[in-house]
């Protein structure tokens, strides 16, 4: 229960879904799945500071198929936030706020984020295949 | 009333604003920036991490330049992390006590995280 029962504005469930609002909220979500995942980060360093076998058992999660999931959906969450992220401040500059050109750049955020991300990970197929 | 052009609203409340937003505001894009770069440099690393053993992933990160930006990267992207978590939470928890838990949890648990890999990070560059 909330502490004070004010009114409420309309919410999610009101509105159709368009690429405005869906940016702001995968922007949000993405922030949140990338604070979470500094937790891999923070044991890969510490793994890497204590020793082979430690950095062993941290390289073996990521290669498990688990890990690799986790690790394509965060490569496509820093993606994202990343480009919405330019777009954002680019925003605070004081410029693209027409509505074409915000759901231009909407779109333009989206697609280049899945592009990039698969770029990564072309990479690191690459690498893969090579070794 | 005491006389000054306010509402007896504030008073009573004591929530009129903490003067704080603006900073609020310019550090998070401030880090925000930083991390645009720090980010993609990150990216790059792992990359070439990926196809080195033990040793090698060590003496990369153990190298100076590299030890640096990892550190300015990880102090940064917790700094960051706090920032747009509080706002979130700010925005979505709307109980007390709940949201004063949560605010403080996020708090801790990002220091800690970015003074274990300053640890992680420091004993890598200076160790051996």
């Amino acid at each position: 229960m909330p502490a004070n029962a004010r009114p409420l504005s309309p919410h999610l469930s009101i509105y159709r879904w368009q690429i405005q609002m869906v940016t702001s909220i995968l922007h949000r979500a993405t922030g949140i799945a990338l604070a979470a995942g500094t937790i891999l980060l923070v044991v890969a360093l510490l793994a890497l500071a204590s020793g082979p076998q430690a950095y062993a058992q941290v390289a073996a999660f990521c290669g498990s198929w688990f890990g690799t999931l986790l690790l394509v959906g965060w490569t496509w969450s820093l993606a994202y936030h990343l480009l919405n992220g330019i777009r954002h401040l680019w925003q605070d500059l004081g410029y693209g706020y027409l509505p074409a050109q915000f759901v231009r750049n909407g779109w333009l955020v989206s697609i280049g984020s899945v592009l990039l991300a698969g770029l990564v990970w072309a990479c690191v197929l690459a690498q893969r295949g090579g070794a | 009333m005491n006389g000054r052009l306010r509402t007896p609203l504030k008073n009573a409340l004591g929530l009129g604003s903490a003067r704080q937003g603006s900073h609020h505001f310019i550090v998070q894009r401030l880090t925000a920036a930083a991390l645009v770069l720090l980010g993609l440099w990150f990216v790059w690393t792992v990359l070439k991490l990926l196809h080195l053993d033990y040793a090698g992933a060590h003496a990369l990160v153990a190298q100076p330049c590299n030890a640096v930006l990892l550190l300015a990267f990880v102090v940064t992207a917790f700094w960051h992390a706090q920032l747009g978590l509080q706002v979130v939470i700010e925005d979505y928890v709307h109980t007390r006590g709940s949201q004063l838990v949560l605010q403080v949890a996020v708090k801790f648990l990002c220091f800690i995280g970015a003074a274990a890999s300053v640890l992680a990070i420091l004993k890598i560059a200076l160790g051996r």
